[in-house]
């Protein structure tokens, strides 16, 4: 569990006194009167928010962007009631030294008990310099708060598979977060970006909990990512029937037919779009027409244009001719209910082989 | 190194204490910024430097020309969409593609629809901290608050000291936890801060409405592109077919409540903009009129391709036009062609890549990218441990575009000042109606010349055209409403869908008006794939590093003679270089580390 921040001042031998004249001190800098010292000390004696440190290395900032967007709880919520978020530089006030020295105060503070976020991945050409923080690789920065964090956050299919800089040839090297490290717990919330109510139900889970919700063998939370888009789209009885968008804008796209012919991806892709749906349940790709390209699996990228048909998976019941996916529709489900069943049976086992869940310190979530 | 004076005006000197911030925070991406401050504390040498890229153009040789905007739209989450507009503009200029009125009008309004998001979140997320000051917030008394709030906007309903005062004990509450988030060491002391208490406190309460109203507003892309980060887009048209009141209407992506949801959000945009956004910058600004420093190139040297036409590929009816002004001449719009190779060019003796002959420029559609990442013999520090950078080589990731040889700014601003050189109603209209609300709040009297020439010209701008944006939208909203009472339902054009239907060669552009300004993509196609990918984004042309004349770029000359405060505190510093809303994963994803890779890249 998280010390207060007078326990870690105290382990570190600093009186009482000292402790006070720091509170005082704080008040004075933030141009605050006297009165607030006692109020600062008083918090400073209880346990504290968890840290969070976000980073982010090669990506483009749509993490932050879907996180902010969430609805339950408010984005506003998370970050002034429910953890400190100490270092982001997407939003953060202070920049170059001055935010810097926050990612040494915090390890300093709260070594082993702050959690690190990650948006984004480390390039390994060009000596890791094709993305500088403070005159250096981001990998320096990203293993130096790995190496003091309780547990890491992979937001986004960057920092969990690479995503679209790492898509063939993979210029920069850009390498997900559990290639370089190993020694920590990682929970992967992949998705281009992640649902944003999943993010903070995630975040919310770890602190309710203080553990790691159940992981699948990918290390992702199976709470999210156990069905596929597929499994539950609204559009599923037209795959089933043989109803089929053969072209966009024909009569069965303004019917709302069945997309898989036009390339969708939900019957290969692990995500809770069709049963969460995005911005505050809004809608989600299939429901606005366009196929899911599959953006939460592994080397989306390439498997091939978003409008190709699938055909190689035969095991997840889809019939590589899919003009005759219709006719067969009931037993094709059949085998993927068996397929499916044995794959989970396969990832269970070796889920308790390797035991993912690690417990997480947190703190209380008043403010 | 003496005092060197620029060919466009700027005296650059190196002699004062060098000042390196890195990171440069609350931006898009990565980006790292050092100056020269003299003995009074002004700014005499300014260096902006691009520290990230990603190799997008290079991932996109030899792939489907109909995927690409899937691609370029992660090149930015934050101005999401906009890349994937301008792709599919480009493959359907590259194989000459119409779209149906109705695709035009629902792209239109999910254009619009992230400029008022991307404006919004700008400036209260990313912008508003280096102007409001949220530890003084504590200090105001709610009822004046209150007041003011009903002065500078009286139809915003969350007015009253209570709610005020309830905002207040929140983040006194926050504050006093002694844990502060995103506000820790900030500048809080520093006397670059200018505002009164019940001032910052009305700022601290929108930052927090702005927050909810925010994901609301980009629920138009959900609608129409299923999601938002990063909704989906189409070559041809849109996915989303319309089915107002046939057999499965409920179901489809369209019908009457889906219409209407849209609306619903439209009017939200057009009340949060009025009521909250534009007021809350003509008041902030009216407290920083003695601040009227960092214009650089802004509302002087200024381009944009032009967008919004009224009747689409009509450019004669854009409404926020394009052109390029040198000069501060506002009497003269010079017409800008992207197409021509001699206009649009790109150089990159400050960049680290090489071209076989670095004093010239090379246009998109003959880009060459050759990384050579070097730091210059005056550089401090080592290879992968920078202390100091040497201006005088290399030592940028961006590369330095340029019009005909001039470093032009881009951004909501050139929109503003080209619109009304070319007499835009609106935008006229709109432009003094602000002017005139701040000079009576500041008690100034400044003309629109002295006033845009500014960092709160760049940041009045963008709030204008947040305005302007919601307000076309709903024009929109209404043509499409129209045009389906007039028995239109068409939403996508797929007679050259086929890649059989493709000419063997073809190349092509495609523009928008991108939240942070002139967003331009240049397409080759060849054999149903694509042979070269360039893009040249707004950031490029603000952050771009020297030239081979040695002209200074828009960050760079938007920072001299900035007077600051505290050299080691960079409230001002990072104050001008947010008010263009850098993106530094937009301008740099362009390059590719190895050279090799760019001419034998190994495709699917």
């Amino acid at each position: 569990m998280l010390e207060t921040f007078y326990d870690v001042m105290r382990r570190q031998g600093i009186s009482r006194r000292s402790f006070l004249k720091y509170c005082s001190l704080t008040a004075a800098a933030l141009g605050l009167g006297p009165e607030f010292a006692g109020k600062i000390a008083h918090a400073m004696e209880t346990k504290p928010r968890i840290p969070i440190l976000w980073l982010h290395g090669l990506e483009c900032t749509c993490c932050s962007e879907s996180f902010i967007r969430s609805a339950h709880p408010l984005a506003k919520d998370v970050i002034l009631s429910m953890v400190s978020l100490d270092y982001d530089d997407t939003i953060m006030a202070a920049a170059g030294q001055q935010a810097e020295a926050i990612i040494e105060e915090t390890i300093q503070k709260y070594d082993g008990n702050f959690i690190l976020a990650v948006e984004g991945n480390p390039p390994l050409n060009q000596d890791g310099m094709s993305c500088i923080i403070g005159g250096k690789p981001f990998l320096d920065q990203l293993t130096h708060v790995a190496k003091h964090c309780k547990a890491i956050i992979s937001w986004g299919s960057c920092a969990s598979y690479g995503c679209v800089q790492a898509a063939k040839p993979n210029p920069t090297r850009a390498t997900p977060v559990h290639k370089v490290i190993h020694d920590k717990p990682i929970i992967k919330v992949p998705g281009c970006p992640p649902i944003a109510e999943v993010m903070t139900a995630v975040v919310t889970y770890i602190l309710t909990f203080e553990k790691f919700p159940e992981l699948d063998r990918q290390g992702r939370p199976k709470m999210f990512y156990s069905q596929r888009i597929h499994d539950k789209c609204y559009r599923r009885p037209h795959f089933d029937a043989g109803q089929f968008v053969e072209s966009f804008d024909d009569e069965g796209a303004r019917k709302g037919y069945c997309l898989y012919k036009v390339g969708c991806k939900g019957p290969t892709t692990y995500n809770a779009c069709s049963t969460i749906r995005w911005n505050e349940g809004t809608s989600f790709p299939i429901q606005a027409g366009h196929g899911c390209i599959g953006c939460s699996e592994d080397g989306f990228w390439d498997k091939g244009s978003w409008y190709a048909r699938l055909t190689d998976i035969k095991q997840f019941g889809i019939e590589a001719n899919a003009d005759t996916v219709g006719m067969v529709a009931a037993g094709s489900v059949g085998v993927a209910i068996a397929a499916h069943a044995a794959a989970s049976a396969v990832s269970r086992a070796k889920a308790n082989h390797a035991k993912q869940e690690q417990p997480v310190a947190t703190s209380d979530q008043g403010e | 190194m003496a005092v060197i004076t620029t060919p466009n005006g700027y005296s650059l000197d190196n002699s004062g204490q060098r000042v390196v911030i890195d990171p440069v925070t609350r931006i898009e991406g990565h980006m790292r910024c050092e100056v020269n401050i003299d003995a009074n504390n002004v700014i005499r040498n300014a260096v902006s430097t691009g520290t990230m890229w990603r190799g997008l153009e290079v991932i996109l040789k030899g792939r489907d020309p109909r995927d690409a905007w899937a691609f370029v739209e992660r090149i930015c989450g934050v101005c999401t969409g906009c890349h994937a507009l301008a792709s599919v503009r480009a493959v359907e200029d590259a194989l000459d593609i119409k779209i149906p009125l109705n695709a035009y009008l629902i792209r239109e309004m999910m254009a619009k629809t992230l400029q008022v998001h991307d404006h919004v979140v700008h400036f209260y997320h990313l912008h508003a901290l280096d102007w409001v000051n949220p530890v003084n917030a504590l200090k105001a008394d709610p009822r004046a608050t209150s007041t003011l709030q009903q002065t500078v906007s009286p139809v915003h309903p969350l007015s009253s000291p209570g709610y005020f005062r309830d905002i207040q004990t929140r983040i006194k509450r926050f504050i006093e936890s002694g844990q502060l988030g995103p506000f820790k060491n900030g500048y809080w002391d520093n006397p670059a801060y200018r505002m009164p208490p019940e001032a910052d406190l009305m700022a601290v309460a929108h930052y927090l409405e702005a927050l909810d109203m925010q994901k609301e507003f980009v629920k138009l892309h959900t609608v129409f592109g299923g999601k938002n980060p990063h909704p989906n887009y189409l070559v041809g048209g849109v996915p989303c077919a319309i089915n107002m009141d046939q057999n499965y209407s409920a179901g489809a992506p369209l019908n009457m409540e889906r219409l209407n949801f849209v609306r619903a959000r439209i009017e939200e945009m057009i009340a949060f903009n009025k009521n909250v956004y534009v007021p809350d910058v003509i008041a902030i600004a009216s407290f920083y009129k003695n601040q009227l420093w960092g214009g650089g190139h802004g509302a002087v040297n200024v381009m944009d391709y032009g967008d919004y036409a009224k009747v689409p590929y009509d450019k004669s009816t854009d409404q926020l036009p394009g052109g390029v002004i040198l000069n501060g001449n506002w009497d003269e719009v010079m017409p800008i062609d992207p197409r021509n190779p001699e206009e649009v060019q790109e150089f990159v003796t400050h960049s680290w890549y090489s071209y076989p002959d670095e004093s010239k420029g090379l246009h998109p559609w003959d880009g060459i990218t050759e990384p050579n990442y070097v730091l210059g013999p005056n550089a401090k520090g080592t290879r992968t441990n920078i202390q100091e950078l040497d201006e005088g080589a290399k030592y940028s990731w961006i590369k330095a575009p340029r019009w005909k040889g001039h470093a032009v700014e881009v951004g909501p601003l050139s929109r503003y000042t080209i619109a009304y050189a070319k007499g835009i109603g609106y935008v006229k209209e709109q432009l003094e109606r602000s002017l005139g609300a701040f000079n009576q709040l500041a008690q100034t009297n400044l003309d629109a010349k002295a006033a845009l020439h500014s960092t709160i010209g760049r940041t009045l701008a963008r709030a204008l055209e947040s305005e302007y944006c919601a307000d076309m939208m709903m024009d929109d909203w209404h043509a499409l409403i129209a045009n389906i009472k007039a028995g239109d339902t068409a939403t996508a054009n797929m007679d050259k869908w086929h890649p059989d239907t493709w000419p063997a060669e073809a190349k092509g552009v495609g523009n928008v008006a991108a939240p942070r300004g002139a967003l331009g993509h240049w397409i080759r196609i060849k054999d149903g794939k694509i042979e070269n990918y360039q893009c040249v984004v707004p950031t490029t042309w603000n952050g771009s590093p020297r030239d081979p004349a040695g002209n200074i770029g828009a960050f760079e000359a938007c920072l001299m003679n900035t007077p600051v405060e505290r050299p080691n505190e960079p409230v001002e510093i990072l104050r001008s270089l947010h008010s263009f809303d850098p993106c530094l994963a937009c301008s740099t994803h362009v390059m590719g580390p190895d050279g090799e890779e760019l001419t034998t890249v190994k495709v699917r």
